[in-house]
């Protein structure tokens, strides 16, 4: 970056440092046993929020005014031997600072939310600094222009989105879910890592601009061919299809409603449901340079939307219904992105994104808002119902209803086929292991130990 | 040369510990005997550390003001190099750590001469350059852990059968070793080198045959286990003995037959009913990718698994010293119920947690690097990449899992407080400190991996020149 830039280049680098500094002072305070004030609590994360959503307003601006598409951040190489280096680099383009923009506004919104909302709950703190930790993951997945930080932030999300679905963890059920989010995001975490490494194999760099092109989004061209094109972008499919809640993976997602309600908008409603339709907005360029990946991604993303609008229907509480309703639209998204229709995906997620976190934060008074709305109109709400829903076959009703109850039958087939399996086999080796321990112990089962 | 650095502050920091171990065995009162343990301890690592700051200075041992080394075995033995100069201080910081956060209760279980004798063996295994003596000391260290077994009155003969074969097979093969070096004719006696090969497996806990480690965790006391396996000195002996030597096509099987241990031990990790158990299995599979990376034998590969063998060393540590603390608060743990202990002890759930995210290699700690590092390396072979972060994700699902399952799910009901205390507070956030410091400055750390790495492919060069038909990747 030119050195007139340099205020710039400040303000870039504030972006990122303000989260992260938040998650230090709240986790530091909390290992330390200094447990901070919800007032002090409170400050530290709106004035985090604040100096991070003024420090990207005044990037855009700059790229505004001086017509800039493509403003990189090199803060220096993490590691660099030979062989291997990881580059700490930030990208404000586009698609980036619009992404940015979005998590601190949510964030300072939900934010502020939750500091009432969780006012004497005994997990205030705890949640403060998961809270940290999402947005630092956000921001710097966000910014990241090498595949390895974008990992680093992808992880830090991953994380903190798990541990708060178990927020309210003197319930069996808050842990149970959580472990289930943490399984289906570990196995997206696996993806990238392993595009990750496909990606350095390709391009000899964990660097976008080499795999992506160096011209600024949305207009890159990937010099990989459509063979390479496909493994790496199925890898990235992977990965965003876990973290979005992408057909086989949609199942976590009403699951992770066990969390706090200001979670439950942060992450299913605005910022976390979307991040896998940005890591597929941020990979377009391989879409381009395979056809064949582009249809996989407009299949997968309307088949979750239709799959996702059943299951939704026959929601009965509130958060799940609106949970569905965000996956209906990130379908549609993702199918968005497939097409080639960047722009529109773009404000299709920040729109979307702004709507969900006001219908979720609503969620909690649902019943008042209804008898208000009743009130105003002197008569009972009537039931949603639609022509198409009168035009098909009893039969094809019913079994669309049972389809949408089973919710598409997917965690029945993951569990069946995957994960029953998976623990069976291990849990057969292990008795096999204890009896042959017990056999070189020259001792019975009875006998025990 | 600066007068401080002239004393052999490497011969003091292993003979300290056994000397230590003499006078304290000879000691009744348990505090008495904790308060001298920890001097002892303290100035063993204060010696490995000075003797690293002469390391790094270019101070050599000729200079030395008493070379009691070459006094009494005619030559040096004991040295420093790239490769063992961080480790010394890692183990010796770890010894310090876990007698610190020994509870007062357990002071008569967790034996400190016991400690600080198996110190001094393994201080001197990880600096020694004398391929018998090192075999000697391998056979050596087992000694202790089969004590301690009979000492609790545990079956031994789970891992007397293990370290017996394990022994058998070392001093065999190496016998075979030594005589085809001195007749330079090593091609002829690949049979020995796979044997030595198979014993080291074998001491590492190889699958099939790695369950005397499971059954050492269960059988004896938690901190000692730990202690015996966690500086990980079969990775020592393999690239001391067996990596300059070894044909590659015996690196290529048997890096293979470690990932499949690693993936095998992360999966039994994610089904475990008993925390030991499950500790065990997490261990071997981090001791098992290590492993991996020391045999693809490829600069950025063993740099990775250098990095991530002192990674390791600290974050597995911190997890078992967490583990340990629990284990002294409400006796042993199953994973077969939610026991919802973080009301009680947030602080030693946090512990639990960030210690073994750091063995996972979460972002930020001296993990991270390193395994991308070494997933990076596998150009040669996609499938061991594959499997590398299919154990990684595996271990991350067995750790969460057992987050969940140990402090959270009910409420604890619990009369007496069972709050971290600060001694052992102490300890796990040392070794945090550490790993985050080498998470978020790796440069340094990983440059000196890099040099160390350099320099044993350089030693195995020597042997499979690259010309010779024989490839050496580098």
């Amino acid at each position: 970056m030119p050195d007139d830039f340099s205020w710039i280049h400040a303000c870039a680098m504030l972006v990122p440092i303000l989260p992260l500094g938040l998650l230090a002072s709240l986790g530091l305070c909390s290992l330390l046993d200094r447990r901070l004030s919800e007032k002090s609590i409170s400050a530290l994360t709106m004035s985090s929020n604040i100096g991070g959503l003024l420090a990207t307003v005044v990037v855009a601006i700059f790229m505004l005014g001086s017509s800039e598409h493509h403003v990189e951040v090199a803060i220096g190489e993490w590691v660099d031997i030979p062989h291997y280096n990881f580059t700490v680099k930030l990208n404000f383009d586009r698609l980036s600072v619009a992404f940015v923009l979005l998590t601190f506004v949510l964030c300072g919104v939900i934010g502020w939310f939750a500091t009432r909302y969780l006012h004497r709950e005994s997990g205030y703190n705890r949640f403060f600094v998961l809270f940290a930790l999402f947005q630092a993951g956000m921001v710097i997945a966000s910014l990241a222009d090498t595949i390895g930080l974008l990992y680093v932030g992808w992880e830090m999300v991953g994380l903190s989105s798990a541990m708060l679905v178990a927020f309210f963890h003197e319930r069996p059920a808050p842990p149970r879910q959580g472990l289930h989010v943490w399984i289906v995001y570990s196995i997206s975490d696996a993806a990238l890592l392993s595009a990750a490494i496909a990606m350095y194999h390709l391009a000899g760099s964990g660097d976008f601009d080499h795999l992506f092109g160096e011209s600024p989004w949305p207009h890159e061209n990937s010099p990989v061919t459509p063979t390479q094109g496909l493994v790496v972008g199925l890898l990235i499919l992977i990965a965003a299809a876990g973290k979005s809640a992408l057909i086989p993976f949609s199942g976590w997602l009403p699951r992770a409603m066990e969390g706090p309600t200001p979670s439950s908008a942060i992450f299913y409603g605005a910022l976390s449901v979307h991040l896998g339709a940005y890591l597929l907005l941020r990979a377009s360029p391989l879409l381009e340079a395979s056809p064949l990946l582009a249809g996989i991604v407009v299949a997968l993303g309307l088949s979750t939307a239709l799959y996702a609008y059943l299951a939704g229907s026959v929601q009965t509480d509130i958060k799940s219904a609106l949970s569905y309703a965000s996956l209906v639209q990130v379908g549609l998204i993702v199918a968005e992105i497939g097409l080639g229709l960047r722009f529109i995906a773009l404000v299709h997620i920040v729109g979307h994104a702004c709507l969900r976190t006001m219908q979720f934060l609503r969620a909690p008074t649902l019943l008042h808002d209804y008898h208000t709305l009743e009130n105003a109109l002197g008569d009972h709400l009537q039931p949603p119902g639609g022509i198409l829903g009168r035009m098909l076959p009893s039969r094809l009703q019913l079994w669309l209803y049972r389809f949408g109850v089973e919710r598409g039958y997917l965690d029945s087939i993951l569990y069946t086929f995957v994960i029953t399996p998976f623990v069976r086999v291990f849990q057969a080796f292990d008795a096999m292991e204890q009896c042959w321990i017990r056999l070189l112990q020259g001792r019975s089962k009875e006998q025990g130990k | 040369m600066t007068p401080i650095f002239a004393i052999p502050w490497l011969e003091l920091a292993i003979v300290l510990p056994l000397i230590g171990s003499l006078i304290l065995g000879r000691m009744r009162d348990p505090h008495r005997i904790w308060q001298l343990g920890l001097a002892i301890l303290s100035a063993t690592l204060c010696g490995t550390l000075l003797e690293i700051a002469a390391y790094a200075g270019g101070s050599a041992r000729v200079e030395r003001i008493w070379n009691p080394q070459e006094v009494l075995f005619g030559t040096v033995i004991f040295r420093l190099d790239g490769l063992n100069s961080p480790l010394l201080p890692t183990v010796s910081l770890l010894y310090l750590l876990t007698l610190l956060a020994t509870s007062g209760t357990k002071l008569a279980r967790f034996s400190a001469p016991w400690s600080l004798l198996t110190l001094g063996l393994q201080l001197a295994t990880l600096s020694c350059f004398d391929s018998w003596t090192l075999v000697v000391l391998l056979i050596l260290a087992s000694v202790r852990s089969f004590a301690e077994l009979m000492s609790r009155g545990k079956s031994t003969r789970v891992f007397v059968v293990h370290m017996g074969v394990f022994a058998v097979l070392l001093l065999g093969g190496w016998y075979f070793v030594d005589r085809a070096k001195a007749s330079n004719q090593l091609d002829d006696y690949a049979w020995a080198i796979v044997v030595v090969h198979l014993a080291i497996l074998i001491r590492s806990g190889i699958f099939p045959l790695h369950c005397w480690l499971a059954d050492l965790f269960e059988n004896a006391s938690f901190g000692n286990a730990l202690l015996a396996i966690a500086p990980l000195t079969s990775c020592y002996a393999l690239i001391r003995l067996v990596l300059p030597i070894a044909p590659e096509w015996l690196l290529e099987y048997s890096s293979v037959a470690c990932l499949l241990t690693a993936l095998y031990a992360a999966g039994m990790a994610t089904v475990q009913k008993d925390v030991r158990r499950f500790f065990a299995f997490v261990f071997l599979s981090h001791a098992s990718v290590v492993m991996v990376g020391i045999q693809l034998s490829t600069s950025s590969s063993l740099t990775g698994a250098l990095q991530l063998w002192l990674s390791f060393v600290l974050s597995l540590g911190g997890f078992g010293l967490t583990l340990r603390a629990l284990e002294a608060r409400v006796g042993r743990l199953t994973l077969t119920r939610f026991h919802g202990l973080y009301s009680h002890s947030p602080a030693l759930a946090i512990c639990f947690l960030l210690t073994g995210l750091a063995s996972v290699g979460f972002p930020g700690t001296a993990g991270f690097v390193a395994e991308l590092i070494v997933d990076g390396a596998l150009e040669t072979n996609t499938w061991i990449g594959v499997g590398m972060v299919g154990a990684a994700t595996l271990n991350e699902i067995a750790l969460l899992r057992a987050y969940f399952l140990l402090f959270t799910g009910t409420r604890h009901a619990a009369t007496i407080p069972l709050g971290i205390t600060v001694r052992e507070r102490v300890a796990v956030l040392t070794l945090w400190t550490l790993l985050i410091g080498a998470g978020l400055f790796p440069q340094p750390f990983v440059a000196s991996r890099y040099r160390a790495a350099e320099s044993l492919l350089q030693q195995r060069q020597a042997l499979f020149p690259a010309n010779d038909g024989t490839p050496v990747p580098h």
